[in-house]
């Protein structure tokens, strides 16, 4: 086995990881008294953008290293660059934090580099072990990153609480793998393909199947398992939030899509029920625990994962169309995601932030442009034509309506026909409430620019950038199969 | 009386289940989650170890020891959280934990 070779296969992921070393190193030298650092943010950028590129240098070659427990296909180099991406934008939202909220240390940065290397790592699993190691790579960074404003007790609460979770749903992955690997004697999901042909039904394989799924529902915040959700995004500071909503989402759902598609094509019947079950629910803790909530991240938070109820609709029918309907789902989903966070960013009063609903009374008056920017983000959101939201719903209904899942796509219409409430609940008190006094003002170009870039991307921009993007995500599916 | 792959997996099943028992039950202390956390992941070790042994095959060993090293390493991390909590809240009690409530 060539191991030179399988490096020039990993190396977006290499040199993500020695710039990451290399600005931890110069991060500590030129610590300054309050950790504040310019130039490491904007390095750090620059290296998911050269990373973003030599993934895309790879382009149109599958390529396997490491004896086949990491695979470089069409399918990772697609999520590989959204994962970069929103990365990239949740260092950018981060820069204009007031101090001493703990984002602009400079640790920020390089933890969410590391954290990109992880999910990296995971959308090119292809093997038990690295799928596992690649999850915990991801999970170490972003524990910290939940608690990294240190000196909040919400903060560290959130952390403490993400910690927990997400090592209990670690056990459960692994309890999982080891069945699988017990009952198949394999870690790579090509040889387990080969044994697990689903004719059959063997007992121990089912139940340690039935636990990956579970350990990676957890990861994607799928119903029944998202109690972590709403605090964590609640606790955490907001770009964190918005790193968390955006990038480790298409990370889990393509590593989920990739550990169900390339390990168990054959036993499509064992897992598709539980997937449907995971999005039915999903959908509904999605779309009905959001309408009571008065705080905007907890919404978002209920939000995404009545998104992720969507998506995993285009998985479980299990088809070449139904990833690449998850695929589209997931890239339209980052997008109104960064743009809806950088909003919430820019909702600041004198001496902090505000998080309230309420807060957003009569948004209108106050501030137009930002009260047009948030309601077509929160249109399309809820999946309202023509808006970008709308696309990604069509997709993965239309992909479980052919894989023969008609009923799965009827409740998911009719919860996002409940979801739409409490989105345009919010655009009706923006509109027409009586005025709340308006927002501070504040270093916000950026946010701005990001809030506007992905309200245009969502109304008109992906009338046009549709079809582009379809043909990337079909051809990504179709390296699965 | 053979001590066959039955005997491990169950042992490791009992050891789970009373990891994750430990997680939902205990409404005292965060450390107590810790240790079953580290149990769980154990618990897992003894399945790995026990199937590659039944099965003849190294892989399951390789996979047992890259879970001891990651599960150091989530112990580092989730003590140092902790700390940041305890100097936060002084006091580490699962019950008081609930800043976030809908």
């Amino acid at each position: 086995m060539d191991v030179l070779g399988s490096l020039g296969v990993f190396l977006p992921e290499l040199a993500l990881l020695l710039g990451a070393m290399g600005l931890l190193i110069y991060g500590v030298f030129q610590e300054t008294e309050d950790g504040d650092n310019e130039i490491v943010p904007l390095a750090a950028i620059g290296l998911l953008l050269a990373a973003t590129a030599l993934v895309a240098l790879g382009g149109g070659v599958d390529a396997e290293a490491f004896a086949g427990a990491f695979r470089i296909d069409a399918f990772s180099q697609f999520s590989k660059a959204l994962i970069f991406g929103a990365a990239a934008f949740a260092i950018l939202m981060s820069n204009e934090e007031r101090q001493g909220s703990g984002v602009r240390r400079f640790e920020y940065s390089i933890l969410i580099l590391l954290a990109a290397i992880g999910m990296a790592l995971m959308v090119s699993a292809n093997d038990l072990i690295s799928l596992y190691m690649a999850i915990e790579t991801q999970s170490l960074a972003l524990y910290v990153l939940a608690a990294i404003n240190r000196d909040s007790h919400r903060s560290t609460e959130a952390g403490l609480k993400y910690f927990v979770l997400g090592a209990l749903s670690s056990g459960l992955l692994l309890y999982g793998a080891s069945l699988i690997y017990g009952f198949t004697g394999a870690t790579g999901f090509d040889a387990i393909a080969a044994v697990a042909t689903g004719e059959e039904a063997n007992p121990g394989l089912v139940v340690g199947l039935v636990f990956l799924i579970c350990g990676l529902a957890f990861k994607v915040s799928a119903a029944p398992f998202h109690m972590w959700t709403p605090d964590v995004y609640e606790g955490a500071p907001t770009p964190v939030t918005a790193f968390f909503a955006a990038a480790p989402k298409v990370a889990a759902m393509a590593l989920f899509a990739r550990a169900l598609v390339g390990a168990f094509p054959e036993a499509v019947g064992d897992w598709r029920p539980v997937i449907a079950m995971l999005a039915v629910a999903s959908m509904a803790v999605g779309s009905f625990s959001a309408i009571v909530q008065t705080n905007v991240k907890r919404l978002l938070a209920y939000s995404s994962i009545g998104h992720m109820g969507f998506a995993l609709v285009g998985l479980a029918a299990g088809t070449e169309r139904g990833v690449s309907s998850v695929l589209i789902y997931m890239a339209v989903y980052i997008v109104m995601t960064i743009g809806a966070f950088s909003c919430v960013l820019l909702m600041r009063r004198q001496g902090g932030r505000t998080e309230s609903v309420s807060d957003l009374a009569g948004l209108a008056e106050t501030d137009k442009s930002l009260a047009l920017i948030l309601g077509i983000l929160l249109f399309s959101l809820s999946g309202v034509p023509p808006t970008g939201g709308f696309f990604g719903k069509f997709f993965v209904f239309g992909a479980a309506v052919e894989a023969g899942l008609v009923w799965l796509a009827i409740i998911g219409v009719l919860m996002s026909a409940v979801a739409a409430f409490y989105y345009l609940r919010i655009v009706k008190i923006m509109w027409f409430d009586e005025a709340a006094p308006a927002f501070a003002s504040g270093p916000g170009v950026r946010l701005g620019l990001t809030a506007s870039l992905s309200a245009v991307i969502m109304l008109p921009g992906l009338l046009f950038l549709i079809g582009p993007l379809e043909r990337a995500a079909t051809s990504a599916a179709a390296s699965l199969f | 009386m053979d001590i066959g792959l039955g005997h491990y997996l169950s042992v490791a099943a009992v050891l789970f289940a009373t990891g994750m028992a430990g997680i939902f039950l205990n409404r005292k202390n965060v450390i107590i989650i810790l240790m079953s956390i580290e149990l769980m992941l154990l618990s897992v070790n003894i399945n790995f170890v026990a199937f590659s042994q039944f099965l003849g095959d190294l892989t399951g060993q390789v996979f047992a020891f890259m879970i001891l090293t990651v599960a150091a390493a989530e112990a580092a991390v989730g003590l140092a959280i902790l700390v940041a909590y305890f100097r936060n809240r002084g006091d580490i009690s699962v019950d008081t934990a609930n800043l976030m409530k809908n």
